[in-house]
């Protein structure tokens, strides 16, 4: 029998929610890390009880923490008792340690001039696929870092910042890499995206990366609405079968690519707002993807009051509202970029978190939902594990 | 032995009651205190102070003695009361936010 374990990122400490199959009964785990605003967690597809999480606060900055034991106890990877003491005598406990590659340089700040890079926090955090030890995080301010050693250690693929890195300007939200694919086919190609700054592809591992913003038009925020670099990417998606077709929720617009993000086209279609934050793939149908629109960039929150997971079976461009189980009056709640994802049983089910608190679930494809909790702190991210 | 009383959450990271004993060598200073403390305690570093700069970060706050030592260089001598143990050396989390 196939059980689901939800990890549940908040403002105030992170919660996991498990149930069998049928995900209708759930138990609610935590908070873990209370009080701490946990941004991200994941687990492993090589080991689902290999979980890594992002643990920030603004007083005490960034931990990494790991469970191994599939979310019932956590530590932070390096400082068990018997890693404490490292062949020179010094203590280890360098997980929490993101230094940027050389001279961190400059971005553009919000008054257009040039600003020092900074880190803040850890915003995701992406396990390899292939290798238990090796996980990717992605940090505000912009960058990606790499741990090979099972999050011990981190090192910048700092080349990504020489993607005209000066250029990047943060948006209200702060300048993060805020989303981490890996392609299930080659393992050297990842896609991220960064908020105010676009879509970014590597095909060597991380050695290089170019911006793949081609197709992207930003008239309300860039005075070149087709620049290069400097889109305000939301999220992406890919399905595992397909990894060249990449879906995006931009600031505003809904966009798809067929070549790996070499060129994109507008998939909003009838959609009654094209703004928003998540975008996810149904499991085991490429073609079928799901977003929630938000009024506007201005009012972030459903429209009248009405929240609405909206679902396309053509790739885009078509669109039907699923609100069956969910709020249509008096709601006005956020759905966040990371806040979305879909378990891998059939039916498929798929999940979302609000900023009041609330995570839904569905499960059959969208059809009909219900919320497995209401009062949680906001919730910034949620994942699915499928258990086996 | 030097007392060092630490705030709720790095209590919790740490894994500690609410004050900690430690061994620190002289000349008893704010950044041996600190030295010390992550020696003993690897998890704490970096949320005290930054790892590569090791400036306290902007949220943190050093009491001691009624007397506030937030700014004072890493290299300051604490008071005869911390180093002799009678008084603690308190990491505080600053109030900030709403």
């Amino acid at each position: 029998m196939s059980s689901i374990r939800v990890l549940v990122g908040t403002r105030k400490g992170a919660f996991v929610l498990t149930s069998d199959g049928k995900r209708d009964k759930w138990d609610v785990a935590g908070p873990h890390f209370a009080g701490w605003e946990m941004y991200h967690l994941k687990g492993s597809p090589v080991d689902p009880n290999c979980i890594y999480a992002s643990q920030s606060s603004g007083w005490f900055g960034q931990i990494i923490q790991r469970s191994d034991d599939g979310g019932k106890t956590w530590s932070p990877p390096g400082v068990k008792p018997e890693d404490l003491m490292g062949p020179d005598g010094m203590p280890k406990g360098q997980s929490n340690m993101f230094a940027y590659e050389g001279d961190a340089g400059t971005h553009k700040w919000y008054d257009g001039t040039q600003h020092p890079w900074e880190f803040k926090r850890i915003w995701h955090v992406e396990p390899s696929l292939t290798d238990h030890d090796t996980v990717y995080a992605g940090a505000e301010d912009a960058a990606i870092f790499k741990s090979t050693d099972g999050g011990k250690s981190w090192k910048e693929l700092s080349s990504l910042r020489r993607v005209k890195g000066q250029l990047w300007q943060p948006g209200a939200g702060g300048m993060a890499v805020h989303t981490i694919l890996i392609d299930p086919k080659n393992p050297n190609r990842i896609y991220i995206a960064i908020s105010a700054a676009g879509a970014f592809r590597t095909d060597d591992g991380g050695q290089t990366w170019k911006p793949i913003n081609r197709g992207l038009k930003s008239q309300y925020e860039l005075p070149d609405p087709d620049a290069e670099v400097g889109h305000c990417v939301h999220r992406i998606a890919i399905h595992p079968s397909r990894p060249d077709v990449v879906f995006m929720q931009k600031h505003w617009d809904v966009m798809r690519t067929d070549n790996a993000g070499d060129q994109w086209s507008e998939v909003s279609g009838n959609l009654p707002t094209d703004f928003g934050f998540p975008i996810d793939v149904h499991a085991h149908e490429p073609e079928t993807i799901y977003v929630v629109p938000i009024k506007s960039d201005s009012e972030h929150f459903p429209i009248d009051g009405k929240l609405q997971v909206w679902r396309s079976r053509s790739g885009g461009n078509e669109w039907e509202a699923l609100t069956n189980g969910l709020p249509q009056k008096n709601c006005y709640v956020n759905v966040l970029r990371d806040a979305m994802c879909v378990d891998s049983l059939d039916p498929c089910g798929i999940y979302f978190g609000t900023t009041g608190g609330q995570v839904y679930v569905s499960p059959d494809g969208g059809n009909n939902w219900n919320a497995i909790v209401h009062d949680l702190p906001p919730v910034l991210s949620v994942e699915v594990q499928t258990l086996r | 032995m030097i007392r060092v009383t630490l705030p709720y959450h790095l209590r919790n990271l740490a894994k500690v009651d609410a004050e900690v004993q430690l061994e620190v060598p002289s000349p008893v200073t704010i950044g041996a205190v600190l030295d010390s403390l992550e020696a003993r305690y690897p998890v704490l570093r970096g949320t005290i102070r930054d790892q590569a700069t090791l400036r306290r970060r902007p949220f943190i706050r050093f009491f001691a003695c009624k007397e506030d030592l937030s700014n004072e260089p890493a290299s300051a001598q604490v008071a005869e009361a911390i180093a002799a143990g009678t008084e603690p050396f308190m990491i505080v989390g600053a109030m900030a936010g709403g």
